[in-house]
């Protein structure tokens, strides 16, 4: 049903048509209304049979739902930012141990200076834990995201982070196509576990793993990614089929086929993104979009092929590797290894730093004429940067940089509009 | 596509008032999208949500910065923070309060608008009425859906049914109706002033 709902509720809703048997979690903003959300569904008994546990931690939120789906329970948590870094250790056991989980990220920045608002560093920062990573653009693919989540996962017995940006998805109002209980149940069939925790058929799961055997039980979650590039497509495809939209795949693409000059992101800046291209190519531009949904497995070979036409290309990505430049970028690059592709990094969005349309029609000139530097930060204040850079040289007690830099900007706290 | 930044404090509603308001613009078969500051909100500190209502799609993610409309919540905040940033010249201005522009300071900047964009509303006055309670916002979407001619008051009407229900809801019903029929009288007169 067409409805115009809160990214939140409307995550909630999609989660509770899945019928998880555990939810638990604990409050984080920005995805707090998530789960209230969810809690208030298994209180009124509009969702059951589903037990709602109220942890003490993160990693007490990953490590009931680790037992939870090892007992063959169908298991969903969300959480963000120092939230999903408390909870890291749990996060790469769950992958380790092959546990179907699926994970709302409510995409925010991470610490210090603390930050409650959206970039992707959370998500990013385990991108090497064996979790599959599927980043929304908006909140209709958030959504339909949530149920290919739960299928795509327990087919490879593998958990999957569903990401959306913090506050910019989760917190805002549009209408959304709520599925009906019939064409989720058509679509996701219930959860058959390839091992369970069963008294009556005692198991250990979890056993030490020396020299001997780890490499090959790691590289069985590599294999499941590589599975996973197969399955998302075609999982997609049936999504459709029953649904009777496009939703997700591996990447999608907009105004790409004779586009010189293409820009590449995650989540919900290409819609921002797309809006500034029509603009442009009114003005006789020929550029166009590429859109990465699945970070984790990441797809190599259409990355490459939807490059394979431009001239150059542009990573615009809520993200640093601080020491290196991007994250998505490198990734990006490793795709079109070999073609001569021209490449550019642009950071920006991070801790919810507006990413405005003047601000990308200047910077997607800037790459179609390739005057950018390989890497550039959107909308830096280098003034600021710079005075703080100039005062550590000038005095040893320069100070703690974070209020130096509020400081010289005349902000008194963080608290602003915009 | 028409944009709405609605200026307010903590506790007055102002992320509510623009999540009703999306649902009415959805409600009449309009895309729409609403959002707040995304500000650590305390009871007190200046908030501001956005609303965008559109017949297309709305993939746009920036916060609003040239709106088509101003509701401003707090009069006080006029002189605290800079509202009419990126303001259009032919925009609507709507303020909760009981004094003129003049009174407010505003004498100069109004000149050369069109004085039937530029309404006030004694809304927290209509809230304590209606609802006994000092709540601006929905009183503030009635004198909106005047103003503007954006939306009409029933759907506003169904927006607070949808979100409240008993005595709140009717209460809320009753204010928006009566701040819709304020400004629409304060509309007709700035046209035959005009």
């Amino acid at each position: 049903m067409l409805k115009q709902v809160e990214g939140s509720k409307a995550v909630a809703e999609s989660v509770a048509l899945c019928h998880p048997e555990v939810i638990c979690a604990y409050p984080i903003s920005p995805q707090t209304h998530i789960v209230e959300a969810l809690g208030k569904m298994v209180k009124a008994g509009e969702l059951a049979p589903c037990e709602f546990i109220n942890v003490e931690s993160e990693f007490a939120a990953m490590s009931v739902a680790i037992g939870a789906s090892a007992a063959g329970a169908r298991s969903y948590t969300a959480t963000a930012s120092q939230g999903l870094l408390f909870m890291a250790e749990a996060v790469y056991n769950a992958s380790g141990l092959g546990l179907p989980i699926v994970m709302t990220v409510a995409n925010r920045a991470i610490g210090a200076p603390i930050n409650i608002w959206n970039d992707h560093s959370d998500a990013l920062s385990q991108r090497d834990s064996g979790w599959l990573q599927l980043f929304a653009e908006n909140n209709q693919e958030a959504v339909d995201l949530h149920i290919q989540a739960f299928r795509l996962g327990e087919e490879l017995s593998m958990p999957v982070m569903v990401c959306m940006d913090g506050f910019i998805l989760t917190h805002a109002f549009e209408q959304v196509d709520i599925p009906s209980q019939e064409q989720v149940d058509a679509y996701l069939p219930p959860f058959d576990p390839r091992q369970v925790l069963d008294p009556a058929e005692p198991i250990s799961i979890g056993a030490m793993v020396g020299p001997e055997a780890f490499m090959e039980v790691r590289y069985l979650a590599h294999a499941k990614q590589l599975q996973a590039l197969e399955r998302i497509p075609q999982l997609a495809k049936e999504f459709k089929d029953v649904f009777g939209r496009d939703s997700c795949g591996l990447v999608q693409t907009y105004c790409a086929d004779d586009a010189e000059t293409m820009i590449v992101a995650m989540g919900s800046v290409l819609g921002t993104i797309k809006d500034v291209v029509d603009e442009m190519r009114a003005d006789g531009h020929r550029i166009g979009v590429l859109g990465i949904t699945s970070y984790r497995p990441f797809p190599l070979a259409e990355v490459r092929a939807a490059l394979s036409r431009c001239k150059r290309f542009l990573v615009l990505e809520k993200s640093l590797a601080v020491g290196l430049g991007g994250i998505l970028a490198t990734d990006v690059r490793m795709a079109v290894t070999g073609t001569g592709l021209k490449g550019f990094t642009t950071v920006a969005g991070l801790g919810g730093r507006p990413i405005p349309k003047a601000s990308l029609h200047q910077l997607f000139r800037e790459a179609a004429q390739e005057t950018l530097a390989p890497v550039s930060f959107l909308d830096l204040d280098w003034n600021a940067v710079n005075k703080q850079l100039e005062r550590e040289r000038q005095t040893r007690h320069s100070g703690p940089r974070a209020e130096n830099i509020l400081h010289d900007k005349g902000i008194a706290s963080a608290a602003k509009f915009g | 596509m028409f944009q709405v930044r609605i200026h307010g404090r903590g506790g007055q509603g102002v992320v509510t008032a623009a999540e009703m308001l999306s649902v009415a613009a959805f409600g009449e078969g309009h895309h729409a999208q609403a959002f707040p500051s995304f500000g650590s909100e305390r009871t007190g500190a200046p908030v501001v949500s956005f609303c965008r209502i559109s017949d297309r799609e709305i993939r746009l993610r920036e916060p609003i910065m040239e709106p088509d409309a101003l509701i401003i919540q707090d009069p006080t905040l006029l002189h605290q923070v800079d509202v009419f940033a990126g303001f259009k010249h032919d925009g609507y201005v709507l303020i909760n309060t009981a004094r003129s522009f003049d009174e407010l300071g505003l004498g100069e900047l109004i000149q050369g608008h069109d004085p039937a964009h530029w309404c006030t509303v004694p809304a927290t006055e209509i809230g304590l009425k209606h609802l006994g309670r000092p709540i601006p916002n929905v009183p503030l979407l009635g004198g909106f859906a005047a103003i503007s001619g954006i939306i009409k008051l029933e759907s506003v009407i169904k927006a607070i049914n949808s979100k409240f229900s008993g005595k709140v809801a009717e209460g809320n019903i009753a204010a928006a109706t009566e701040a819709c029929q304020i400004v629409l009288a304060e509309k007709q007169a700035a046209a035959q002033g005009a």
